[in-house]
């Protein structure tokens, strides 16, 4: 009786601290309140701005179609929160219950919700990624920035690194009649998220928009003018281009360091936590009362070998972010899974690209409706005999049905007809995802396993 | 006003683009754009999007809902 009484107590004058106001943190926020919990709610943000909405600016704000600074997330009534914006968390002290932040304050906590994100991967080369006209995306002030330049009418844009966001930002490019060059390590744009048979299709896309598309390649060095201003690349081939603006996309790096110390398992492949969204401390114990959701997340799924999945994933962030909240004011026996079905959109060169499942753990990739050559298909892929997931461009109409046969660990090769099924699409093929050991800009989705002999997963302790 | 689509569950039906064409718009056969910030002018068209949304992706704020936190780093109470 006395654990329940407790448990009131925190619904109804409890503390609830978020650390990250952004989408994830925003919707943990917004659903505590939807639940009941009348306590103290606490969000800081790094930013200095409200939550705001990032798929936008690859897309709508690159094309000036949409300002930059308003892509505020709609927010409900009467969320009766303080913000503390523009101050990062800077420590956590979980035996005192408080978060340090970067000002000096402290923030006490009954219940704590990590929500921090990524952030984008800067150029290796501090003096290079200096030079004026070397962008990054990932906020909305990199956003602001690169629109204003783009709207200058650049004589060339690099885009170095082509997954998701590098193929948006030169899909942007091009439709803004700029001229753009992309480089990527891998053999082809996407690859890493989507393998090689459809990375070839992404290639396609870009080469047919008159994008100056250069796989296998690396670049090796950005020069700058006297002024410091940027005007060269040099590549790996041992090539040279004149270029006047260079948009890093390199992938995205988690926002853990603030934990360092912590006795958090954190680190930098992100926080991990159980399915229900409590956050592991460094001796593989779960905590009771800090609680991780959105990008810098990494949780066992039931569905994908209970391997735990990092899901950069604007969807997750919404799903993950209602599952934690919920979780933090239940007891035990009223908490739920984080079971979400990985989902994410793309839109590049006229094309809507969507995908469920993990398509990295696929082995094969069968064409199950349409054909490549129209850049109009359904692909679906298989694991170990069963569908693992699936990827549409313009077929979204399809994906649901896919969806259903992840969740049901349906059989693979697809052992039905479908409809609009082609020659092609007859026999399975090797995906041709490159070896996960190899860098390339970074799939969205990491999968990492928990078998003691794979060398690859090595805890990286927290510095002191 | 402020608007957001949830655009895994966006099918392209593109029922909004012929509700409120100001603020939404295909773009190729299935993508869709939108202004996420939408001008007030527009509300009833974008409502009436909104509810005529197939698969209830388009979630707007209401005009009564809280203000925004104040930029530059200011803290608050709202």
């Amino acid at each position: 009786m006395s654990g329940d009484g407790a448990l009131e107590r925190l619904r109804r004058e409890g503390r609830i601290v978020i650390v990250g106001a952004s989408l994830a943190g925003l919707r943990a926020a917004e659903t505590l309140r939807e639940e009941g919990f009348t306590g103290s709610l606490t969000l800081i943000g790094d930013e200095p701005h409200e939550p705001y909405d990032r798929p936008p600016l690859s897309k709508q704000v690159l094309l000036g179609h949409a300002s930059a600074d308003r892509t505020g997330l709609p927010r409900r009534h009467g969320l009766d929160a303080e913000w503390r914006l523009g101050v990062a968390a800077a420590g956590l002290d979980m035996a005192a219950r408080r978060v340090r932040l970067a000002d000096g304050d402290e923030v006490e906590y009954d219940r704590l919700l990590i929500a921090t994100g990524v952030r984008a991967r800067p150029w290796p080369h501090p003096a290079e990624a200096e030079l004026d006209g070397v962008f990054v995306l990932r906020t909305r002030d990199d956003a602001a920035r690169l629109q204003r330049r783009l709207a200058a009418s650049p004589h060339r844009v690099l885009v170095i690194g082509a997954g998701f966001t590098g193929s948006e930002i030169a899909s942007a490019c091009r439709e803004r009649g700029l001229s753009v060059t992309v480089a990527e390590r891998g053999a082809a744009p996407l690859v890493g998220a989507l393998g090689g048979v459809i990375g070839q299709v992404a290639a396609e896309l870009q080469r047919e928009h008159g994008v100056d598309l250069r796989c296998g390649i690396m670049v090796t060095g950005l020069e700058g003018d006297p002024a410091g201003r940027l005007r060269r690349a040099h590549l790996s081939d041992g090539t040279a281009l004149d270029v006047d603006v260079a948009v890093v996309s390199l992938g995205a790096t988690r926002n853990t360091e603030w934990l360092a110390g912590s006795g958090l398992g954190a680190g930098p492949r992100g926080i991990a936590c159980d399915a229900g969204c409590r956050a592991f401390d460094v001796r593989g114990i779960v905590t009771d009362d800090v609680f991780v959701a959105g990008d810098v997340a990494r949780s066992p799924h039931a569905l994908f070998g209970y391997q735990f999945l990092s899901l950069e994933h604007w969807g997750n962030a919404v799903a993950q972010a209602a599952t934690a909240a919920h979780n933090m004011i239940s007891s035990s026996s009223e908490r739920r899974p984080h079971l979400w079905v990985p989902a994410f959109w793309s839109a590049q060169f006229g094309v809507n690209i969507k995908s469920v499942g993990v398509p990295s753990l696929g082995e094969e990739v069968i064409v199950a409706q349409g054909s490549l050559a129209e850049h109009r298909f359904t692909g679906v892929y298989g694991y170990q005999g069963r569908v693992i997931a699936a990827v549409s461009f313009d077929q979204t109409k399809w994906l649901e049905f896919y969806q259903r046969q992840i969740e049901s660990a349906a059989p693979f090769p697809p052992d039905y007809s479908s409809v609009d099924r082609r020659a092609e699409g007859l026999q399975p093929v090797p995906a041709d995802f490159p070896d996960p050991s190899l860098p390339t800009h970074g799939p969205s989705v990491t999968v990492s396993g928990y078998s003691p002999t794979d060398q690859r997963i090595t805890f990286t302790p927290a510095r002191v | 006003m402020r608007l957001v689509v949830d655009l895994n569950r966006c099918q392209g039906y593109a029922q909004c683009a012929f509700l409120a064409p100001d603020v939404f718009a295909m773009h190729g056969e299935e993508s869709l754009l939108y202004n996420p910030h939408a001008d007030e002018a527009q509300r009833e068209q974008v409502m009436r999007a909104a509810t005529a949304c197939p698969v209830q992706a388009i979630r707007v704020e209401d005009p009564d809902d809280a203000p925004a936190p104040a930029e530059g780093g200011l803290s608050g109470v709202r």
